[in-house]
């Protein structure tokens, strides 16, 4: 049985679709059988920042409709063996995607993978809902910004009450809280909401913060999961974020403002 | 006051802490919103179909509320009576 994780945040551009890529390939790169799917019908992007676009034949909806079978619609990544993306449909349909048929393929995937990492459309519409309905684990993903922590609010209370856990009564789904974008020498300033500030505003468990970093611009240009990107504070700290998820206790980085060397000065590292 | 409140924002520009509060207090109104119990709206139908059964009121002359403070729950009902019958308002806590 796989453990279906959904990337989530109501607000758009916060980074879901970069976590999601990134997760997923941190799981997959510790040997973990991962799928990582787009829910966003109609505005697919996780193929791009993946960079697996000009292999997409079949899609999401094309499984659900019965037009392909799963190992058809799969992109098997080209740097792990262990991941596999399946893309969105380009539709306009709004309805392409159904409880029954979401339920299907999850189910079906659950069969051979260990991890389901779903990346949710913005807002609260049926792309969205349906990311997180059958999940067993959420990521909120917010920005230290007022729109996003309120957003996120929001769709922790969907969780709570729209997931296939809740309707059965069944244990809630493990919300964790994802900062991103963080800056630290705007929290520094008072200029920005620190870490403790949206703790103490949204009460969750904290999985990670990244930092506001040109490395996530540099991958997705490429499309390469940032997490790929070893050298880079934002990659790093979604190296720590994945360990976090699988138990290890990991001291939180990039928390303070990072003193610049001369080396760093020179070269703006 | 003022002059002391102007010397702090120039010495501090801390709206971190100003979003920080507007924050705290939105999300605890949308949290007591978001818990409150999904019977409301169907008790506050019924109630206005017995009380009209008697008295002609309009659809919006009654609110149901559920107030929390501590561990005691307050259910509070309004229902404001047409004026041509006086200035009634009956008003009841349970």
């Amino acid at each position: 049985m796989a453990r279906i994780i959904v990337v989530t945040s109501g607000k758009g551009g916060v980074g879901k679709t970069t976590t999601s890529a990134a997760v997923a390939m941190g799981l997959a790169q510790k040997g973990n059988r991962t799928a990582v799917i787009d829910f966003d019908v109609g505005l697919r992007n996780l193929d791009l920042i993946m960079g697996c676009e000009r292999r997409v034949v079949y899609d999401f909806v094309n499984v659900i409709n019965g037009e392909a079978n799963l190992n058809q619609a799969l992109i098997r990544d080209k740097r792990c063996d262990d991941l596999y993306i399946l893309p969105a449909s380009q539709t306009r349909d709004k309805e392409a995607l159904t409880v029954e048929g979401v339920g299907r393929v999850l189910d079906e995937l659950s069969q051979s993978f260990d991890y389901i990492v779903c990346d949710s459309p913005a807002g609260i519409e049926r792309g969205a809902t349906l990311a997180m309905y059958f999940a067993d684990d959420a990521i909120v993903v917010t920005n230290p910004e007022v729109s996003s922590v309120r957003d996120s609010d929001r769709m922790l209370g969907i969780l709570a009450s729209k997931s296939r856990r809740a309707e059965n009564n069944l244990e809630p789904i493990k919300e964790f809280l994802l900062l991103s974008r963080y800056s630290a020498e705007r929290v520094k300033l008072g200029e920005m909401l620190s870490v403790e500030d949206v703790q103490d505003i949204l009460s969750l468990e904290l999985l990670g913060v990244i930092p506001e970093s040109t490395a996530v611009l540099n991958a997705s240009n490429s499309g390469i999961p940032v997490i790929l990107d070893e050298n880079s504070d934002a990659g790093q700290a979604y190296t720590d974020l994945v360990s976090r998820y699988l138990g290890e206790d990991l001291p939180y980085r990039f928390l303070e403002v990072q003193k610049k060397g001369l080396f760093g000065r020179l070269f703006g590292g | 006051m003022r002059l002391l409140d102007y010397f702090r924002a120039s010495r501090n520009n801390n709206s971190a802490s100003i979003a920080k509060e507007r924050l705290q207090i939105l999300v605890a109104h949308e949290r007591s919103e978001r818990n409150k119990p999904s019977y409301l709206p169907q008790l506050q139908k019924e109630l206005l179909a017995v009380i009209r059964k008697y008295v002609t009121v309009d659809r919006d002359a009654i609110s149901v509320n559920l107030e929390r403070i501590e561990n005691q729950e307050i259910l509070e009902l309004n229902i404001v009576l047409p004026e041509n019958r006086g200035m009634n308002q009956v008003r009841q806590r349970a």
